[in-house]
């Protein structure tokens, strides 16, 4: 990881934020620039402007999007920029929510922009939120998990479309070469509530199911919208063959302005054993890809350790050379106990 | 629409177009940075619609009067009278050009010879302009005429030590030149230049086909003003009326663009490329920790481009960093170098990416103006090359020039090129030297072979 090394932001997994609840005895390192010197951490010489580039050396500072993390007591998501990408464009959303009978419910929406439109960053950070504040408000009211994650795609993709009006600051001005391409991303989401597991996804986002019982199957639980998946599944090439042409990751479905037709897909699921359902970008799974794999690298603890697996993962995309950014959110499920949930 | 309320210096844009992204090791950026000022000029932001648009709409110029003090120095050397006509003409368009002035301003009328003379008001000093003070003027204009020789230096001199007792924020200058500096060394004229720098602006017209270029347009580059032929005695007084209007349109005067670059960063050049091509490398003077100032003059209602290169040190993949801090400023009066003003900035910026489209692809900007700059060049080798009688040179070259006119949809330039060669073929630059040639014609070209066009220009 020699370069990673090097790299301002950090994105070694595991030496950055504190889990949720106790902090380590090391504070942030990102935390404390923000909060006391303002000192470059590039050339350490200089210091950093209004605009975030080093007075002296010039180097734009480590952005708080550089490397995210979040835990809550269900869910865990880690997100990082990645070894070749200058800025982090995907963005992630978790939350829990109380279903009418009292029963918890956990929600992980993770999103990827596209990076040949303006300001995918702004794009998938507005789905992810939009996505799971929409999800948050409808599950407690009694929507039906996968009716409501429909609604919180379709909702988050008005978000995005919202972005092409409305002038976006900064990165825009930067770009006049991109102005006519409107803001897009991706969207993967899974809920888990009352011994159900739903997935939803735009694009080529994807998620996984692991069983903690390895020796039982993984799966794949999302088809992507991409050049790959449509050749596959029209039977005119083999899966290895699609996706080894260089069209393979052209995304034939997003959310934004340019999408003539949002089509929005939802699949539900009750699984009858433990598991962990691992809802990623291609930053992963593209040093992951086939369902074996990727129950390899997950951690066989990841239903007990959320955030330390979801690390992991990020640092084995990293450790395969992290040329996209790499965002990962895992949900442990438990089956509920016979009888409950099931009235 | 809240356009009454704006203080009378404009407000300055500055729009910056790059290509970003490098390559692996990649080190030199290029960025095309646009400088708008509006709100201040002659028409205050609003375009001039002519007929049609309500008076109450524009802003009253005088109300918000600059401070602008100007001097016309006119030739009257014994050349200016042959033909007659010449020194006629040269009198009626000063004549046009007092006229123009706006009440409040100050100025004075110079006549040049291998000395200098003030022919109005006289006694060291600036009238201020009104009826009675631009009647004065035009009755003494009438009592010019032409003896004796050509020694520019001297009426630059003149004209700084009457400007010099003006405190006007505006202080520009008109000259007119028939024939060769030819009553002076180089350097008297070069010498005069630089102790003229930043003190005044400067237009300089060359009349008749008997002048040197490269005097007129190394006055007008050295005091940032424009350089141009009237091969008709006759075209003078519209001329000057436009150049005066142009003068009194300028809101703001000693703007300078300042470049604020990262250690270790090469400044590889400045230029204005938009609307004349104007190399600035070598007048920065330095302005703090890493930072320069390059001069750009005064402004009105304009819009200029800036075509900047630096060299920076290569960083990793995914790496960015700030290449250049572009921002106008107006310099603190006292001089203080920190105390300047900020108008406007924009930010040029290197990314490195393995993504070799987006690494390998030019900005359309920098594309077009790096094609402007080989086409003045291009034009001005061309020329020498066919001065000294190097007709394969000048073939090679001014077929470039005339390929690149074509491709780039500088029209005016094509056009006067297509006076001093026959063309075979513009797509491939196939040219045929003419055997005769006017000399206004080559002159004209090599006048105005600075002058550009700008990128949206040919999509229209």
């Amino acid at each position: 990881m020699g370069e990673g090394a090097a790299r301002p932001g950090g994105g070694a997994p595991g030496r950055t934020a504190a889990e949720h609840s106790g902090g380590p005895a090391v504070p942030d390192p990102r935390t404390v620039e923000h909060a006391v010197a303002r000192g470059c951490v590039a050339c350490r010489a200089g210091r950093v402007d209004a605009d975030g580039y080093c007075e002296n050396c010039g180097h734009a500072q480590p952005s708080e999007r550089d490397h995210m993390e979040r835990a809550l007591d269900t869910v865990a998501a880690v997100s990082d920029r990645g070894l070749r990408h200058h800025r982090n464009e995907d963005s992630f959303a978790v939350a829990r929510a109380v279903l009418p009978d009292g029963s918890p419910a956990t929600v992980a929406i993770v999103c990827d922009g596209v990076s040949s439109a303006t300001r995918p960053d702004e794009a998938s950070a507005a789905a992810a939120a939009t996505a799971c504040e929409t999800l948050t408000a409808a599950l407690p009211r009694g929507a039906h998990p996968q009716t409501a994650m429909h609604e919180a795609i379709v909702a988050a993709a008005k978000a995005v479309d919202a972005l092409a009006d409305g002038g976006g600051d900064g990165a825009r001005e930067h770009e006049p070469h991109r102005h006519q391409n409107a803001p897009a991303c991706t969207l993967v989401g899974a809920v888990v509530a009352g011994g159900l597991l739903v997935v939803g996804w735009v694009g080529d986002s994807r998620a996984y199911w692991v069983p903690d019982d390895r020796g039982a199957p993984a799966a794949r639980l999302t088809e992507d919208d991409s050049w790959a998946a449509q050749m596959v599944a029209a039977g005119l090439m083999g899966e290895a063959e699609a996706y080894a042409d260089e069209r393979a990751h052209a995304i034939t479905g997003w959310l934004g302005a340019d999408s003539y037709e949002l089509d929005p897909h939802t699949a539900a699921f009750k699984p009858d054993r433990p598991g962990v359902v691992v809802v990623c970008t291609d930053g992963l799974w593209n040093y992951a890809e086939g369902t074996d794999e990727m129950a390899r690298v997950l951690p066989a603890d990841a239903g007990a350790r959320p955030l330390h697996s979801a690390r992991v993962l990020v640092g084995h995309a990293l450790d395969g050379g992290g040329h996209d950014n790499v965002t990962v959110a895992l949900l442990p499920f438990a089956v509920p106990p016979a009888g409950a949930g099931s009235a | 629409m809240a356009n009454f309320s704006k203080s009378s210096v404009p407000r300055f844009a500055v729009e910056v177009y790059q290509n970003e992204y490098l390559p692996e090791g990649g080190q030199e950026v290029n960025a095309i940075v646009t400088v708008t000022s509006t709100g201040g000029g002659t028409s205050g932001g609003i375009p001039l619609t002519g007929a049609g648009s309500s008076p109450a709409s524009l802003p009253v110029p005088e109300a918000r009067a600059p401070g602008a003090a100007v001097v016309i120095m006119v030739d009257c050397s014994g050349s200016m009278d042959y033909p007659p006509t010449k020194m006629r003409n040269a009198r009626d368009a000063t004549a046009a050009a007092v006229s123009t002035l706006r009440d409040g301003t100050a100025f004075a009328v110079v006549a040049g010879t291998h000395v200098a003379q003030e022919v109005y008001p006289g006694g060291g000093g600036l009238a201020v302009a009104d009826e009675r003070t631009r009647g004065e003027a035009r009755q003494a204009l009438r009592r010019l005429s032409a003896g004796g020789g050509t020694a520019i230096s001297t009426w630059l001199k003149l004209t700084d030590r009457l400007l010099g007792a003006s405190d006007a924020p505006i202080r520009h200058a008109i000259l007119l030149t028939d024939g060769r500096n030819e009553h002076e060394g180089a350097d008297e004229l070069r010498d005069a230049l630089d102790a003229c720098d930043g003190r005044f602006t400067c237009d300089a017209r060359g009349v008749g086909t008997d002048w040197e270029v490269k005097e007129v347009t190394q006055i007008a580059s050295a005091l940032l003003g424009s350089a141009d032929i009237v091969a008709d005695p006759g075209g003078l007084a519209a001329d000057f009326t436009r150049m005066m209007a142009d003068a009194m349109g300028k809101e703001v005067a000693d703007v300078a663009l300042r470049l604020w670059t990262p250690v270790g960063t090469e400044v590889l050049f400045v230029k204005q490329v938009a609307p004349v091509m104007e190399d600035l490398t070598a007048r920065r003077t330095e302005a703090g920790p890493r930072a320069g100032d390059y001069p750009t003059g005064s402004w009105g209602d304009e819009s200029r481009d800036y075509h900047v290169c630096v060299r920076v040190p290569a960083a990793g993949l995914g790496r960015e960093m700030l290449a250049a801090r572009v921002s106008l400023v107006l310099p603190d009066p006292s001089g203080a170098a920190g105390a300047a003003e900020v108008l406007s900035q924009g930010l040029v910026r290197a990314v490195w990416t393995d993504d070799m489209a987006a690494s390998t692809s030019i900005n359309p900007q920098v594309a077009h103006y790096t094609g402007q700059a080989e086409l003045a060049e291009v034009i001005q080798q061309g020329l020498d090359a066919r001065k000294l009688g190097d007709f394969d040179g000048a073939t090679a070259k001014l077929g470039r020039a005339v390929q690149l006119a074509a491709v780039s949809g500088n029209g005016d330039t094509a056009k006067l090129l297509a006076k001093v060669v026959d063309v075979v073929d513009a797509s491939t630059g196939t040219v045929r030297l003419k055997a005769k040639v006017a000399e206004a014609d080559e002159m004209t070209l090599e006048t105005r072979s600075t002058k550009t066009v700008r990128v949206k220009d040919i999509n229209r």
